[in-house]
């Protein structure tokens, strides 16, 4: 990270390491710094030449063979690309990413702290969640909550053993749809658990003992300092995690929930015998997902980042200054004749 | 110290150990601070200034002795358990201690993602339910005061040192704490940077704050304080006015200390 900026004027003003008889002779026009910028010519540099008569070969090549193969039946990808079942897959495939990283965020969040509580009790409960919901295939979990109205038909609060106070079905409560957001949900905190532990640990221990020193709480520690800044670190990952969720989805048949966008495509192409026009529906809808979360992801890095990397300013209307240029404005260092504080 | 003499005591050490593990780094001090005194810690690294301060707000529990301010014991109910074992306080009873002292430390530890206003604003806001107008306010005016009015919404990250220096002191101060502490304020600033944190510190104590300040600016001391104490292997070694302890120190290893910084 170099924390001089793009057009520091010393850049360019390195003498050049040239043993010629001929002195320099001024090339260009001076400019108001009273030196001549050196006109350099770039190393030659054949490897990018050749790399990329290569690669142009093979993307011709590839061009060639997706518009001439007709098994890939373009007309078919374009009839159905739109399709109502394809677009409400795509929904319902949204839908369960959101809210089962929603549901697995909120659940690792709790773990990791829990994982960083005093209280052993906690800390033991947080180690068997993650040891349980990682170490099961999420498939079989899957299964595990699309039986779960069988194996638990009816929940009762009560009295072990004793009175019952209050009891419900579960088989009106849990859908199929539910059944897989809990399913993928609780399989992606406990991976998310270890990553945002790391993330918590991640920040200085030093802001710890500042805001312990002005009077804060733990609580109040962990939601205003520490999770914020953590989360620089978590979002990346996080992002990650975001766009795996959105093809673990296609797993929910497994419940099974039979909305998403891979079943969706997958029973229209069994109905036609065209499989293969219809993958690529399939894979052109996840492509296009992905790119709009990584729009996202990279907005939230930013958000995250502010007061971290004072060349993407949070506030709009700043541009991108340096932090050299910020602390030269600040006027405290030595060169300055006018330092701003007179105290 | 002698125009101090009568004001009440407000930080009172006693006895202070302090081991971690194996080794013994506080070995009984005692030292008392009354009201509106500048008390100046020096001495070699290591000898224990910092632990002694750290103990002052509880970021180090001592391993034996007690520490009061304004004579109520720190971390502790006032009065034994009729077993002879001294009841610990819960957390939430520690911050409220800790939230009438200030501190400084080495090395500022700003809150990087908030701007220099809301790093102030932060205590007065979570801790003691200041409305944010209000705080702020307040923020604005303690910039001020340290000289930083224009630098308010600049993150830590677009401050030189002096000047993160200078914000986590009016982050200290909007808390109105009764003393403050400041932990080898000037050691990570560049040279140049040293005196408007120094000048900051000096209008604190013009103002009568009560303070404990780790240093290795001789000259600070000589200027301000009115007990200078001299650290040395976890024990207190010497202490008084600025003149008795720089100008006329008694032991061997003060000599030596001060020959060495001067």
């Amino acid at each position: 990270m170099g924390q001089r900026g793009r057009n520091d004027p010393d850049r360019g003003s390195e003498p050049p390491a040239v043993t010629t008889t001929q002195t320099p002779s001024p090339a260009g026009p001076a400019t108001e710094g009273g030196f001549t910028p050196i006109r350099a010519k770039a190393a030659p540099r054949p490897g990018t030449w050749i790399s990329a008569v290569i690669v142009a070969l093979l993307a011709a090549g590839l061009v060639g063979f997706l518009v001439t193969n007709p098994v890939l039946e373009w007309g078919t990808v374009a009839t159905y690309l739109f399709d109502v079942k394809v677009v409400q897959g795509v929904g319902w495939t949204l839908l369960l990413t959101l809210l089962s990283m929603v549901l697995g965020t909120v659940v690792a969040l709790t773990a990791a702290i829990m994982r960083r509580s005093e209280n052993p009790v906690l800390r033991g409960v947080s180690w068997a969640y993650i040891f349980v919901f990682r170490g099961i295939p999420v498939y079989t979990q899957l299964v595990f909550w699309g039986l779960f109205t069988v194996i638990v038909p009816k929940i009762v609060v009560g009295v072990p053993f004793g009175p019952e106070l209050w009891s419900f079905s579960t088989r009106d409560l849990l859908t199929a749809f539910w059944a897989a957001v809990i399913g993928l949900g609780l399989n992606e905190g406990a991976y998310l658990a270890e990553i945002i532990r790391s993330g918590l640990n991640s920040v200085d221990k030093g802001q710890t003992e500042a805001s312990k020193a002005l009077g804060m709480g733990n609580g109040t520690i962990l939601r205003r300092i520490i999770v914020p800044q953590a989360m620089r670190v978590i979002v990346p990952p996080l992002g990650n995690e975001t766009i795996g969720m959105l093809k673990t989805t296609s797993l929910v048949l497994a419940v099974p929930f039979t909305l998403d966008l891979t079943f969706a495509t997958n029973g229209i192409a069994n109905k036609l015998f065209t499989p293969i026009p219809l993958l690529i529906v399939a894979a052109l809808w996840y492509l296009a997902i992905t790119s709009v979360l990584m729009v996202g992801q990279h907005y939230l890095e930013r958000y995250f980042g502010r007061g971290f990397d004072a060349r993407t300013p949070a506030r709009p209307g700043r541009g991108g200054r340096s932090r050299q240029a910020a602390v030269n404005s600040a006027g405290t260092t030595p060169q300055d004749p006018l330092p701003e504080v007179e105290l | 110290m002698s125009q101090n003499d009568e004001n009440p005591v407000v930080i009172q050490v006693e006895g202070v150990h302090k081991t971690f593990g194996d080794l013994h780094v506080l070995k009984g001090c005692d030292l008392t601070v009354r009201s509106g005194e500048v008390a100046v810690l020096v001495g070699p690294s290591g000898s224990g200034k910092s632990t002694l301060l750290r103990c002052i707000n509880q970021l180090e529990e001592p391993t034996a002795g007690r520490v009061l301010i304004d004579g109520v014991v720190q971390g502790y109910r006032a009065e034994p358990l009729p077993d002879g074992r001294w009841q610990k306080l819960r957390p939430a009873e520690i911050a409220a201690q800790r939230s009438r002292i200030g501190m400084v430390f080495q090395r500022f530890h700003l809150f990087p993602h908030l701007t220099a206003l809301a790093n102030v604003m932060e205590a007065p806001v979570q801790v003691r339910g200041l409305p944010r107008a209000a705080a702020e306010k307040k923020a604005r005016q303690l910039l001020e005061r340290v000289g930083l009015g224009d630098r308010a919404d600049h993150y830590p990250s677009e401050l030189s040192g002096g000047q993160q220096q200078r914000v986590a002191i009016a982050r200290a101060l909007a808390m109105d704490p009764e003393l403050m502490l400041f932990d080898e304020p000037t050691s990570a600033l560049d040279p140049e940077l040293v005196s408007e944190v120094l000048t900051v510190l000096k209008d604190l104590a013009a103002e009568g704050m009560t303070m404990v300040v780790v240093t290795h600016e001789m000259g600070f001391a000589r200027e301000v304080a009115d007990q200078v104490v001299f650290m040395d292997e976890g024990r207190i070694l010497e202490s008084g006015t600025a003149e008795q302890v720089i100008d006329a120190p008694r032991s061997e290893r003060l000599k030596g200390f001060l020959a060495s910084v001067l």
